[in-house]
This record gives C-alpha cells, structure tokens and sequence, in this order.
C-alpha cells in the first residue's frame, strides 16, 4: 500500500541486533583482557578506569573489575595533586551512579561507593542521603541502598529522629517493608535510652503504645503481611534475659556439684571460667557435661574431693562464680543430708514467657483484645492465632492454658504446612504449664503424660525432679538433655514412639525405666542404659526388639545389674 | 487558493474531537492519506481546553447567538447533474444555557490583558480571508508548531511572522469586546456597585498578615495560566484510552499527573475516601475493624468472579442494597457506593456495581495510589496528541477550514468529494463527520441527552491538607430521585490548568434541567460566593468563589447511526464527548469506525524504530526522517521513569 513506511522484517531486525551483539561480546572479552594483562604487569594508570568502566558500565557486577578500580584509585592518590584528584573522584561518583542506575542492587558498586566515601577527606554526606532518598523512591525495598543508608547516616551522624521520620515516609507509601520496620526497631532504642536498670532495647511505654498502633494499622489493613506481624512481635517481646546461675546442686552420695546457666555456654580453660569455693576456699575441679560430650550446654558437672564433703563439720558451703556472666550461686550441704539446692523460682523469673515482654500486662491485654477482634473478622488468620497464643502465655499461660490449646487447634488446620512446628511449640508451652504448677505443688514429680508432645524442652530446669512421667505421648526420642535430670529414680515414657535413648546415660540414681509400647528396633540403641549404675528395673515389652533373635542375651551381657527386665 | 490542498484524499475527518483525531491518526498510521479539517480555529472541538481569554471569547461566541451570515450559495452550482449535496451546518448547537458569574473583586482600572498572549480570534472562525486560514493551519509546513503541543496548548501557537501584524490589529479589537461583555455578564450576579463597594475592605484586609485575595484583573493577567476544558474527564489508568496511547506510543506527546486523592461529601462534610492499601493504612478516621471491613470487601470485589456464592442471591436488589447485607459500616457501604463504584442508591444492580468496583481496584496502583490520570496542560492536549501522530504520518491539517457540503453519487449512493468554504472539490474514499456538522435536515430524527457543566475558579482546596497541590474527585449524589450524581474535579496549579493560588473547578451531571440548575445547589454547598464573606474576621471553611461558568453540552454519545437522514454508507459519524469519567466510549468508538474504514489492520500500532525504518528509495525518505528525528528527541526522556539526575544536581 502507498504511503506506507517501510520497516525491515523481523529476520533482517533480527540479523541486525546478532551481528550488533557479536561486536558486544568483541569489544567486552577483548576490554576484559586487556584489563588482566595490565594488571598483571603492574600498569594500574588511568587506561585501566576507562577499560573497567566499559565493562562494567554495561555490567556492574563484574567484582574482580572494582577490586582493579580500587588498586588504580590507590595508586593515583599518591600520584595526584588534590585539585587533579577531586576531579577524579568527582567522575567516580558520577560513574558509580550510572553503573546504580544499570543495576540498583549490585553488591559491588554499592561497596565500592562506600569505599570510596570513606577514603574522601570531605565527604559530601548530604548528598549520598539524597542519593538514597531517590533510589528508595524508585524501589522502596531495595535493601542494598538501606544498607548503604545506614552507613552513611552513621557516618554522617544523622540524628535517629530523623532517619525514623523518613521510615515513617516510607511506611506511609507501603508498609510491607521489612527494611522500614527494621530501621525502625534500630531506632527508637536510640531515640528512647533506658534508664540504666531497666532491660537495655526496650522502649518507654508512649513509644511502645504508638508503635503498636501504627503495627495494628498494618496488620488490620492486610493481616497477611509479614512485616507488620514480625515488628508486632519485636516490639512486644523482651530483651534478652541477663546471665545467671539457675541452679545449684550438691550430692553427698555421688560426690558431685551440678550448675544449671541461663543459656547454653562452654566452660573450660580457654572459654567461660568457673570458679568453685568450697567453705570459702577456692578448689580446682574439672567441669564436664553430664552426658560426658563437652558441648555447650546449660548443664555442667565436676566430681567433688571427699574432704569437701566430709560429715564432721555441721554444713559445707558451695559457691560458684561465673566470672563472663558476672553471677554467683551459693548452696549449702547440711550435716547428716544427702543433697542440698539452691535454685530461682521459675516463677519469680518468668522464666519461660521470653516469647513475650514482661511489658505492663495492660498493654498486653489490649493487644490482646485487639487480635481477637481481628481474628473474629478473620479466622483463619495464622499470624493473628499465634499472636493470640503468645500473648495470652505472657499474660498468665495457666489462665489461658485451655484457651491456647483450642487456639493451636485452628492454626494447626489453617495452617497445616507448619503443623510439626506447632506441635513442638505446643509442647513446650505445656512442659512450661507442667513446671509451673510443679513448682507451685513444691514437689519433685512430674507428670507430663496424656499431652501430646512431640518434644522434650527446657530439661536443663528439671535438675532436681525425681520422678518422670511421659507415658501416651508422641515422642521420638529421649534426647541428650535428659541427662541433666541427675536426681532423676523412675522414668516412665511407655506408648511413645521412641527409637533412641541418647539421653538416658549416667543417670547416677535412676533405678526404673519403663519404656513399653514404643518403636526401639536394634538393642544396641540400649546401649546408654549401661552408664546408669542403680538400673534395676527395665521394661521393654511392645517394642520391635523384642521380637528380635538373641536380644535377652544381648541385654544380659550388656546390663549385668539390672535384675528385672521385661521383654 | 484552492489548489493550496490536494485534491484527492483517502479518507477526510471533519471535526478534530478526541474519537476523530484517533481514527485520523490510525488511518494516517496505516498509511491512507488523511486530510483532518475544522472549522474552529482550535484543535479538539468540544473536548478543547482554553485559556481564560480563550474561554471568554468561546463564550462571547455562543452567547451572541448570531445567526452565521455570508452562507455561500456558489457551491450549489458545482453539483452535477447525477449528484446530490449534504449540506453541512456552519452553526454550532451544541453548547446552551451559557451563564457566567464573576465575585472576585475588579480592579477600577480596567485596562488589564492577558500577558503575553496571543488572543484567538473568533470573530474570523469563519474567515473571509482565504490566505490566514490556509496559512494558519496548513500542515505539514506547520509540524514545528505541532511539536510544541506537549508543553503548550497548540490553539495558542505561534503564527508565521507575516501574521503577526494582523493578529495584533485583532487583538485590540476582542479585548475591548471581551470587556464589554464581561461587564454584561457580571451584572447577573455581584453587581459593579457591590463590588466596587467591597474593594476598599480588599485592600484593608491586604494590609492584614492574611493571603491577599487574588482580583479578576490578575485573573486576566495570568490567563494563559489556565486550561479550562469543556468536557471534564480523567483517564482510567488500566482504560482503553490509556492502554491506547501506550500501544501506539501517542503517550510521548503528553504528560499526567496521578489524581491524588477521591473524596466524599458525607453529612455536609468533605472528607477523604481511603481506597488504596495504602490510604486504609494511613486513614485516621477509621477503626481498627473498619479497615478490615473495608480491605476484606474490596479484596473480595477484586475477583468476585471467584465467589459466586457470595453474591448470587442478591443479583436482583441494588448494589446499594446487597452492601447492607455485608459487613460493612454505614460510612464504608457510603464510600464504596458513591467514591468507589461511583453508582447511586437506585442506579446499579450488585453486579454492575461489584463490576464498577472491581475496574476502580483493578486501576489502582499502576501508577500510583487512586486509579486516575489527568493530562498536564488539560484534557484539550489529547486529541492534539493523536493529530501530532497523524501529521507525522504525513497526516494533513487545517484548521479554520469549514466544509459546505458532502457530494453523493446518486447512482452508488456512495459520497465521493466535500466542498470546502473556498469552492474546492477535494475526492475521498471516505468520510468522518463529527455530528455537529451535520445540519439539521439530517438530524431531524435525532433525540439528544444533555451535559450539564460548571466550571469554578476558587481560592482554596474543598478539603484543605498540607500539601497544597492535591488533585481531587469527589461525586455529591442527586439529592431527589430522578437527580443524577454531580462529579466534582478539583485541579489544582500544578496540573497546568489554573494559575497560582487558585483551583480549577469541573462540575459535571447528566442534565434534568439548565445546567446552573441542575449544579447549582452543589457549588452551594461546597463553595462560598466570593464577597459574601468580606466583613467576615473568622477563617471561612468553604473555599470562595473567584468566577463561575455554566452550560450545557449536547451528548450525542448513545445516539444510533439509523437516526440520521440518508447517510451514505462511507459516511461515517463521530458522536461528541459523552458524560462518563473515562474516555473508553471514544476509543471505543474511533476503533470501530476504524475497523470499517480499514478492515483487517491493526489499530494504531507502535511506531518502528528509527533504525528499522528503510529510508532509502521513494518519496517516503522526508516523512521518514522526520519521524526518526522526534523518536530521538523524545527518547532522552523517557516518561515517566525516575531520573536520577547526575551527583552534581543532587548536590545543589
């Protein structure tokens, strides 16, 4: 038809844009070349800039090219009148923003800008700050350029007031912006310092009762946001819990002292020092884990001298510094008895509400009621349900105990995906209730049976229970904490579905173990039971093993002084 | 003269609306040779924008009423003996019940122009001087001045140097008319006693730390500021309009501001829809649970496809009643109803309003936090966007330039050439009318709806923030039934449509009655006239009135090409604007004609790159290169990207 334009066909555009690629590829692997020949000899001039940014002008990620820029930029410094090196930074900058703009999340052109920076006499602060203003304009969640933002209002010595007005810009324009919340969670601890006493990242309750309506916005605009809910959680859980020493146990009969941390740590001569004074004198001893491992843990043990223990004296006293931690411990063993203890409260130390703040429990209970309001208009809701669960274990996990099982019910079935996580976390906050009301009855028994659990947690705070029960369960194993239960005489855990027994090892009192119904396969997972030495009872009826040829000869040999054994 | 056009043609456009510059610029891109004529002396017909002395002699034009004099009957004669004549109008009747008020405050000395500009002169639309209106708007010899459009209204463009001296002469002339009939008109409401009366207070209270009220004299002054458009309209950003000017990449020519906010008129308050994520977020006036409603009702019309069963049972009641049904507040089922669907109580069945919903949603977001775009400079600029398409296609343009009669061939029932004013013959293969060319015999059968317009400059936003350049719509629903919705778009000085310190009011509704009728009872309640409230110290809530215009517009948008009288069938008919928001009905439209007129091509595809383009060989090589050099002129800036600027801007 007349008049029409005429265009060349796909083919022949085709045609054009290979042949426009190949001369591409030429000019790059013959640049790239020559940039690692020069190198190689030794000539970093300004050749060497103009090749590498070619490259990487077309690709910024080339890493080995910036590290070659850096050896130049070095080079010229010592070379340069300032005047001519101004202008050479000034290109710099000028260039690493054209490679930013190629592409905004390269890890090497970022670095490099912050090298250069900081190498510049008179940084121009402000202008970076621009910089990332408008880079953040473009894509709010690049995280690369929050990186260098942070850096530069470090560097810069931005007040934190106004780095949170400009998260607050950010969160305005779309809150699902993990690096927002982040910066935020950062800042305000600055903005609002604790008084000395108080735990150190916490906000003042005005701060806290703000954020946590901003959160709520978010969350109740779009519960399904992530962000939100994990800045909700930040802003309501508690700073990490100060060293201590839990516990403190001495056994006559064993000739042993058990320590129990508040969190897993590793004593010895070139970690974490352990110093014992027996009657105020200090005694060399060697500190092991009771499963004999010598990992980190919660729980460590030493042998005690029998001049320490003797029984002339009308008590001996035990005292444990832990220097790292700056905590000591103190216990006494009166004359006549077998063991003496000294331990915190688990409930005095709200031991186990870490999930949660130790915040006014007012606050606590209007989150409280605004999650269930939410969680009405959504019910299947699974960061709403857990939120619930763990505000209600912060404010009275036994009140609530019934209400959080029926909770785990539902975000078990909305959210089946995560259904062994729940089942963990569930266990746990029921081994919690157990220790709590244990505590209350002030006995050394527990019952844990008919619970459900899949998992055993926070055994380092049973160091003094006598009796364990952990029949009709779901468990899979008795893992290696279980030997920090060092006054531990019967254990029961029938109608599991344990296949090993790690933890079942130098138990120095246990005496029963009942074990029937569960999924032991080989009697060599018997194998730990050997280290207990008052072993006497054993019951191992329903379980594969006992089908298995040789097995009773097996344990004969294995334990000689356990006199009853069922198979 | 006349041999100053060719002669032949394939397809000639009559009107230069939005619908006809479209199907112009998809013809000429396909190749056919366009000859695109008006008989205005501004691009866009009723979809122009003005300046204001633009307005005002637009105005005087259909004020006057004059009955068009110096009818040529020399054509009749050129009608052979097996042909028949469609004789055009040369009388625009689209525009009625034209009232203009002025309540800012007039200086004693009159003697005010607007600066700098070049006044059209509508006294010579129909011009009897030949060589101005050839030369006026002959393209292509005039494409540098095309070039201009997107940075200035084209209907202001600079005339070659040996016009100048005329147009000046004019000049002179519509000023002084302009003022006489300022004066007529203004005696309507606030009367020159009043006025003059108040201008002492002005001055008192200018002396006060308080904003000096801006004058109708400034208002002359800082004309050229303003865009006023005739039809008030805003782009769907996920509309035919938009997906359009992207696909043939017409975008180039113009530039758009995101509307900042919707807004609603609730118990005789102004207040702020929240319809993004992001407002829901930031909205203080709802609750908590209010924000879930509202997110979970709008999550749901998102994709209601998906949800049968949760709105089947209420496919016969009104939308209005199926959101009482929901859980939703009283204020939400209002939002979603009047701002969101934009429907009323009785207009739509849940369908159509959950449909209505989801189009809003579905255009939030793409380019920012509401669903709407308004062109810079107006909504004027975007039928000269797709002429500038058309005329680099080798497109030809005149303006001023009115056709007397389409000839038929009485055998083939087929119209074969127009009579232009000058007696020329020009043969096409086929023919868009713009229906207000067509006079009345043909449109004897014709039923018509009305627009009923107002436009309002004021001194403050209805709903005043921080920011002071915020870009608003607002729907007030009819009162009585049987009254329709009124929609409200409030410009504001950035969008280039008014000056500083000032906002451009678009009131729009189907009409029942005159326009200031039917609108007048919603500026009322949004606005205050403006000396009113002069002796008054207190700070007035209600943005004042500086200057208000009514009309009526007739929408031809639904009427059925049966109605005309003996249209020959490559006579083709472009309605003018219609009363919706968007523009999909024009599109539509020009996408249809254009299928007939060119079966089987593609409808305004994008330009070729400048280097696929083959410029060698025929008479194409001028066309071509021209369209090389503004594909490259235009690719330095791109729309709509985030420019970083170089370290050294930033740094200043």
């Amino acid at each position: 038809m007349h008049g029409r334009l005429k265009v060349k066909t796909s083919e022949e555009q085709a045609e054009a844009k290979r042949l426009e690629r190949e001369q591409k590829l030429k000019l790059y692997q013959s640049a790239t070349q020559t940039v690692f020949q020069k190198r190689q000899a030794g000539e970093l001039d300004e050749s060497v800039l103009e090749l590498t940014s070619q490259i990487l002008g077309a690709n910024p990620d080339f890493a080995t090219l910036w590290n070659c820029r850096r050896e130049v930029l070095q080079r010229l410094e010592a070379q340069k009148s300032p005047e001519e090196l101004a202008a050479l930074v000034k290109t710099e900058l000028g260039f690493l923003e054209s490679c930013l703009r190629v592409n905004p999340k390269s890890y090497g052109t970022w670095h490099h800008r912050c090298w250069l920076l900081g190498r510049l006499p008179e940084p121009n602060w402000a202008r970076e700050l621009e910089l990332c203003a408008r880079f953040l304009e473009v894509d709010e969640r690049n995280f690369h350029c929050w990186d260098y933002r942070r850096f530069v209002a470090a560097q810069a010595a931005v007040p934190p007031a106004e780095e949170l007005a400009f998260t607050d810009s950010l969160i305005t324009r779309n809150f699902s912006n993990y690096s927002s919340w982040h910066y935020r969670s950062c800042l305000l601890p600055q903005l609002h310092p604790q008084p000395d006493s108080g735990p150190q990242g916490r906000l003042p309750e005005d701060v806290l009762l703000k954020e946590l309506e901003l959160v709520q916005n978010a969350f109740f605009t779009d519960p399904n946001d992530q962000s939100a809910w994990f800045y909700h959680r930040w802003l309501l859980g508690r700073a990490d819990p100060q060293d201590a020493l839990r516990c403190l146990h001495v056994s006559r009969d064993e000739a042993c002292l058990t320590v129990s941390f508040s969190r897993p740590v590793l004593v010895g001569p070139r970690t974490e020092t352990l110093l014992l004074m027996v009657d105020e004198s200090p005694l060399a001893v060697e500190w092991r884990t009771p499963d004999g491992r010598n990992w980190p843990g919660h729980v460590w043990l030493c042998d005690l001298p029998a001049t320490s223990l003797n029984d002339q004296l009308p008590h001996h006293t035990f005292r444990v510094i832990w220097t790292a931690g700056n905590a000591q411990k103190e216990c006494v063993l009166l004359k006549g008895h077998q063991e003496g203890w000294c331990r915190d409260s688990a409930t005095d130390e709200q031991l186990f509400r870490c999930e949660l703040s130790v915040e006014k429990s007012t606050v606590l209970q209007s989150e409280l009621e605004s999650c269930k309001e939410l969680q009405e208009l959504e019910p299947e809701n699974k960061w709403c349900l857990l939120t619930i669960i763990l505000l209600m274990r912060a404010l009275d996990p036994l009140l609530y105990e019934k209400e959080t099982l029926q909770y785990f019910q539902t975000l078990k079935a909305v959210d089946p995906m995560r259904a062994a996580y729940l089942d963990d976390l569930r266990s746990k906050f029921l081994l919690e209730n157990s220790l709590l009301k244990m505590e209350y009855a002030e006995v050394r028994v527990l019952h844990l049976g008919h619970k459900d659990l899949t998992v055993l947690c926070h055994l380092e705070q049973l160091l003094l229970v006598t009796h364990l029960d952990l029949s009709h369960n779901r468990l899979r194993a008795l893992p290696p904490a279980l030997a920090a239960l060092r006054c531990l005489e019967v254990l029961q855990a029938n109608d599991n579905a344990i296949e090993s027994l790690d933890g079942v090892t130098n138990l120095p009192r246990l005496q029963e173990l009942s074990l029937c119904n569960n999924r032991l396969q080989q009697p060599m997972v018997l194998q730990p039971l050997a280290s207990c030495p008052r072993l006497v009872l054993l019951n191992l009826q329903g379980n594969p093993l006992c089908q298995a040829v040789g097995t009773s000869e097996y344990l004969a040999e294995l334990l000689p002084l356990v006199n009853s054994i069922l198979v | 003269m006349a041999d100053n056009l060719p002669s032949e043609f394939d397809v000639i456009v009559i009107g230069t609306g939005l619908p006809e510059s479209i199907i112009a610029a998809a013809c000429s891109r396909s190749g056919q040779r366009v000859l695109h004529v008006d008989s205005r002396s501004y691009y866009g017909g009723n979809w122009a924008s003005f300046s204001f002395s633009g307005i005002l002699s637009w105005l005087k034009e259909h004020q006057e009423n004059r009955d068009i004099v110096n009818e040529d009957p020399a054509w009749h004669e050129q009608i052979l003996e097996n042909e028949e004549a469609i004789a055009l109008s040369r009388k625009d009747k689209t525009i009625q019940h034209v009232e203009v008020f002025c309540y800012a405050s007039r200086d004693l000395h009159e003697e005010v122009e607007e600066a700098g500009a070049l006044q059209k002169n509508h006294a010579s639309v129909i011009s009897e001087n030949p060589t101005e209106a050839v030369h006026s708007a002959y393209l292509p010899s005039e494409d540098e001045s095309l070039c201009t459009a997107s940075c200035e209204m084209l209907t202001e463009q600079t005339p070659s140097s040996d016009l100048e001296t005329a147009l000046e002469i004019n000049n002179v002339k519509v000023t002084g008319e302009t003022k006489k009939h300022d004066d007529k008109t203004c005696m309507k409401s606030a009367s020159e006693e009043e006025t003059s009366k108040n201008v002492p207070t002005t001055e008192g209270t200018a002396l006060q730390p308080k904003k000096t009220r801006i004058t109708y004299s400034q208002i002359i002054k800082e004309g050229r500021r303003f865009n006023i458009d005739l039809v008030s309209k805003l782009l769907y950003s996920r509309g035919l309009l938009i997906d359009l000017l992207i696909k043939s990449n017409v975008s180039r020519y113009a530039e758009f501001k995101n509307i900042t906010r919707i807004l609603a008129f609730r118990e005789g308050r102004v207040e702020q829809v929240p319809c993004s994520r992001a407002d829901v977020f930031n909205s203080k006036q709802l609750t908590m649970v209010e924000k879930r409603m509202l997110m979970k009702f709008l999550t749901f019309c998102m994709e209601y496809e998906k949800h049968p069963e949760e709105y089947k049972a209420y496919e016969e009641i009104t939308f209005s009643e199926y959101l009482k049904t929901q859980k939703l507040t009283p204020n939400l089922q209002y939002f979603v109803l009047h701002s969101i669907a934009m429907t009323s109580e009785t207009a739509s069945n849940t369908i159509d309003g959950l449909k209505a919903t989801k189009n809003f949603l579905h255009c939030l977001g793409r380019y920012g936090n509401t669903p709407f775009l308004f062109p810079l400079y107006g909504q004027g600029e975007l039928p000269q966007c797709f002429c500038r398409m058309c005329a680099v296609f080798g497109g030809i343009y005149c303006l001023r330039h009115s056709v007397q009669c389409l000839v038929v061939d009485k055998e083939s029932r087929k119209c074969k050439a127009i009579i232009d004013q000058f007696g020329q013959r020009i043969i096409s293969k086929h023919f868009l009318v713009e229906d207000s060319y067509f006079s009345e015999n043909t449109c004897s059968h014709v039923q018509y709806r009305q627009i009923s317009r107002s436009v309002l400059i004021t001194d403050r936003s209805i709903l005043k923030t921080d920011s002071d350049q915020q870009i608003s719509i607002l729907t007030v629903p009819g009162e009585e039934p049987g009254t329709f919705a009124v929609r409200v778009i409030e410009l504001c000085s950035s969008t280039m449509t008014c000056m500083k310190g000032t906002y451009l009011v678009h009131l729009t509704c189907t009409s029942s009655k005159t326009a200031r009728e039917d609108l007048e009872p919603v500026v009322q309640k949004l606005f205050t006239p403006y000396p009113e409230t002069e002796t008054e110290n207190e700070e007035v809530e209600k943005p004042r009135l500086l200057w208000a215009l009514y009309f009526n517009m007739r929408d031809s948008s639904d009427v059925s090409r049966n109605s005309y009288n003996d249209l020959p069938s490559n006579v083709y008919v472009c309605s003018g604007p219609d009363s919706g928001l968007g523009n999909d009905n024009a599109v539509k439209q020009a996408e249809t004609l254009f299928q007939l007129i060119c079966p089987n091509e593609d409808f305004c595809p994008p330009p070729p790159n400048p280097e696929d383009i083959i410029t060698d060989g025929d008479s194409l090589q001028s066309e071509a290169s021209e369209a090389s050099v503004i594909l490259e002129a235009n690719s330095e800036t791109p729309k709509g990207s985030a420019s970083l600027g170089n370290p050294e801007e930033a740094s200043q």
